[in-house]
């Protein structure tokens, strides 16, 4: 425990020194586009309590969750079945290839053109662009199974069900967070980049409008929001998670 | 109720992988066993020991030929490893209830655990036991669907003698008090005769039965001095069956007793 405490003390004063250094640099430059950490965080409160800051981070996190749900729950069962099935991998491994190297930009762009500029479109092409990783990393998981145990719990007649539940998915759960956890990361940038290009809210639609006013102190207060969003993510529910699944390796 | 095995196995071959060429693992292996049984199957390594009870478990089931179980509805197969395979991320007592059928009264395992020294780690993960210590949650765990057959695969082969010795009398300890059939690999020729009822002998690959000796002093008189003689005779047992082309197994010893119990 005291471990844990200094460690938070540790962050928490080199957090305090990145904002130090901020407000320094911007005292040095006295430019309105390099704005301070105070006002920067200043903006940051009062959009949040007055603006449309809550609605637009809103609207992109519901892109999120349902991109990221949409590619972890396909990608898992398409990985997965492609680890079980060499027919199947042998068929779709060229196309896997050929979605990873696919830049999210150019899947943003055709599905804007083909479906419209419409939130179908969007959370389509963020999940399209994590897809193929997912694929991979369960693929992965699926080849390394363990046979020993597969041939214990057929011997022992357990039966389909618990062996999915017990044998088959712990195994699969490191995988599975590595995938969520990478997964995260890149969809939480790819969002921005699609609402940016065609969407009339969230914080890329945001960014951009920033961008064209030259508004640098809302920009950075809007990213920062959303930053703080995604690691709260990170720490409070995926962190957890896997020290949970994962508690009998210790 | 346990039940008798009939094994009429033709062939089993492994086919060709990239650089191997195919194996023929057992070829032509007729044998019978009893109910309530101990059954060693004795041979050197790789003469297809582990692939027959494979066969008999219903993990195998790419060969030719039967197996026929006397018993009236699907046996019940407790298997105990070569090596634990005890899933690390369930504790011990998970482990067992895992394996227990619909409906089977979870008490059972607290018992099992208690007869097998391990009451006090069945809240453990794997990861913390001793080699001994997961054998005798293996053996827990081949015990607790209460089986009618009991497949073990040299299970012991990784403890030092002594602890090995103390797992031996346990298995002999919970077979007595829940009667199986048990067919149990070994090329171990002291512990073969040490456990066995009947020893079956393998030939060297492609495995099949070319001796049998049935031990004829009942288990628990059996001393030092017979099991060292008794294992000097397997041992040359094997060598003069390797020389046999026969088809039909040579036998030792008196007429087979059809069942036996202990």
């Amino acid at each position: 425990m005291a471990r844990f405490s200094a460690a938070v003390a540790a962050r928490a004063i080199s957090l305090m020194l990145l904002l130090a250094v901020w407000e320094a640099a911007a005292w040095l430059i006295q430019s309105r586009l390099f704005p301070g950490a105070a006002g920067v965080l200043q903006t940051l409160f009062y959009e949040i309590v007055d603006g449309d800051l809550l609605h637009h981070l809103g609207a992109t996190l519901m892109r999120v969750v349902i991109a990221f749900a949409a590619a972890m729950v396909a990608g898992s069962a398409i990985g997965i079945a492609m680890g079980l099935l060499r027919s199947l991998d042998a068929l779709f491994d060229s196309w896997i290839v050929l979605f990873l190297n696919l830049p999210a930009l150019v899947i943003a762009v055709l599905l804007y053109v083909w479906l419209g500029l419409t939130d179908t479109a969007a959370i389509t092409a963020v999940a399209l662009s994590k897809f193929p990783a997912v694929v991979i990393t369960m693929r992965e998981g699926t080849r390394a199974l363990d046979r020993d145990l597969a041939a214990m719990a057929r011997s022992f007649r357990i039966g389909p069900w618990r062996t999915l539940r017990h044998v088959i998915l712990p195994q699969l759960s490191p995988y599975f967070l590595v995938a969520a956890r990478s997964g995260l990361a890149l969809i939480w940038k790819i969002v921005l980049v699609v609402e940016l290009l065609g969407r009339p809210d969230g914080i890329g639609y945001e960014i951009q409008v920033f961008f064209q006013l030259f508004d640098i102190r809302r920009l950075i207060a809007y990213a920062l929001a959303f930053v703080a969003v995604v690691l709260a993510i990170e720490w409070c529910v995926l962190l957890p998670l896997e020290r949970h699944l994962l508690r009998w390796r210790a | 109720m346990t039940t008798g095995i009939t094994l009429d196995i033709d062939e089993k071959r492994y086919p060709a992988e990239a650089g191997h060429h195919a194996v023929i693992a057992i070829r032509r292996l007729h044998a019978a066993i009893s109910p309530n049984e101990f059954c060693v199957l004795f041979g050197p390594s790789g003469c297809g020991k582990s692939t027959l009870l494979n066969i008999i478990a219903g993990i195998d089931r790419d060969y030719s030929g039967t197996v026929r179980f006397a018993a009236d509805s699907v046996p019940r197969i407790g298997y105990v490893f070569q090596s634990p395979r005890l899933l690390p991320w369930r504790t011990v007592r998970q482990n067992l209830e895992l394996v227990l059928p619909r409906g089977a009264d979870p008490p059972i395992v607290d018992g099992l655990l208690a007869e097998v020294g391990l009451a006090d780690t069945a809240e453990f993960y794997p990861s913390r036991l001793s080699g001994g210590m997961a054998r005798r949650a293996t053996l827990a765990r081949a015990f607790a669907i209460d089986p009618h057959l009991l497949l073990l695969d040299e299970p012991f082969v990784s403890l030092d003698a002594a602890a090995a010795d103390r797992l031996r009398g346990l298995l002999l300890r919970l077979v007595a008090a829940r009667p199986a059939t048990v067919l149990f690999v070994t090329h171990d020729a002291a512990e073969a005769v040490t456990l066995a009822d009947r020893v079956l002998m393998f030939s060297p690959s492609p495995g099949r039965i070319v001796a049998e000796m049935p031990i004829p002093i009942p288990r628990e008189q059996r001393r030092d001095q017979d099991i060292d003689r008794l294992s000097g005779e397997l041992a040359k047992l094997g060598q003069s069956s390797v020389r046999v082309v026969a088809d039909s197994p040579i036998s030792l010893g008196g007429p087979r007793r059809e069942s036996r119990r202990f």
